[in-house]
């Protein structure tokens, strides 16, 4: 009897392992998107006049969240892979996906006046216009993508491809060479918002 | 007022208060997940996953699919939990939207129906989720993530999101209002 207990005990010890390993990710994952979103409607991302303010240059909220949190993080993501921490995760453009394909997101940035992660947080605020319209629009047009892909992969997707390439490695300069200037031109924008009166 | 407990129940903060504290998510979700912080493919999935429970598994089929896999990962967690963040500060501060159809700036040009507006957003979503998987990611994916780590991809594409959005917001605002 004993021994059997000791059996089951163990089986069930590694399935219950097994499985929290597998849910870990998710869980961190789940974790981080509620801070991300707490932060989003704190900063006011998840309201459609903000994010449309923005577009229209009368409310500069967006601008501000986004330059500092590109400043906070780029000093912090290249201290951690300099100290061998972490790999960076970049990718690959070409003119046809970056230049004619964001134009497109930006027309319907304008359109929707919400954005694939302020939508999330703008349904959690319970705006329904967003909940009804929105979510299902994004929906539709990254599925017809989907089915549009076979037939543009290797055509506009591929027009002037640069691969996947950091300001530092195509101007073949030491990271921090063009960190620090980064960082220095964000914060002297960021100021000049505010002086203006933004 | 003056309780620590008193900042989660303001309904606004600072916006650089929240842009460092995206750019502190950016650096835990890089050393403890691996990963950068983004939202587009989410939706490409979720419509993956729909098309396959309509047409009973179809949807596997199609390269894009195979390439970005329907499965509910560590990106589709985050973005369900961008929800409920926002729920969570929402209901705090005592911000919960209830009845809203029609944004105030909206209204304030194209008057209150309802109908109009979320149809205009439905528009709006279909030309934003096919822009977004057709640069490779959004204002999170390259607008945040990617320009921090100083990508050119990302750069190129967060400068023509707003050169698109500022236009076009001016043209709706501005010519057709």
């Amino acid at each position: 009897m004993e021994k059997r207990e000791e059996v089951s005990d163990k089986k069930n010890g590694t399935e219950d392992k097994a499985s929290d390993e597998d849910k870990r990710p998710l869980l961190i994952g789940l974790g981080f998107g509620i801070i991300f979103g707490f932060l989003l409607h704190k900063g006011g991302a998840t309201k459609y006049d903000v994010i449309v303010g923005q577009l229209l240059l009368t409310d500069f909220t967006v601008i501000k969240i986004m330059l500092s949190a590109v400043v906070t993080g780029m000093i912090g993501i290249y201290f951690m892979k300099s100290m061998g921490w972490i790999k960076l995760s970049i990718k690959s453009g070409s003119v046809g996906m970056n230049v004619i394909g964001a134009t497109i997101f930006g027309v319907g940035f304008a359109v929707l006046g919400y954005c694939p992660g302020t939508i999330a947080g703008a349904m959690g605020n319970g705006y329904l216009d967003a909940i009804v319209g929105g979510v299902a629009g994004i929906i539709l047009g990254t599925w017809i993508f989907a089915v549009l892909y076979p037939k543009i992969k290797d055509g506009i997707l591929k027009k002037g491809d640069f691969g996947e390439i950091t300001f530092p490695g195509m101007l073949k300069a030491n990271d921090w060479v063009v960190v620090v200037p980064a960082g220095v031109i964000i914060i002297l924008v960021l100021f000049g918002i505010e002086k203006v009166g933004f | 007022m003056e309780t620590f407990g008193s900042v989660f129940t303001q309904t606004l903060w600072s916006p650089y208060v929240v842009g460092i504290g995206i750019g502190i998510l950016s650096w835990l979700s890089f050393l403890i997940s691996g990963k950068p912080i983004a939202t587009s493919t989410t939706f490409a999935r979720a419509g993956g996953m729909i098309e396959n429970l309509i047409s009973g598994g179809k949807a596997e089929q199609r390269p894009y699919f195979k390439k970005i896999k329907l499965l509910i990962n560590w990106q589709w967690m985050l973005v369900l939990g961008v929800v409920l963040g926002s729920f969570l500060s929402a209901m705090i501060s005592g911000d919960i939207q209830a009845n809203a159809w029609v944004p105030p700036l909206w209204a304030s040009a194209f008057g209150d129906d309802a109908v109009l507006r979320v149809i205009v957003a439905l528009v709006g979503g279909i030309i934003l989720g096919f822009g977004a998987r057709f640069a490779g990611g959004c204002t999170s994916g390259h607008g945040i993530s990617g320009t921090l780590q100083l990508a050119v991809s990302s750069w190129v594409s967060v400068i023509f999101f707003f050169i698109g959005g500022v236009i076009t917001a001016h043209i709706i605002y501005y010519v057709i209002a």
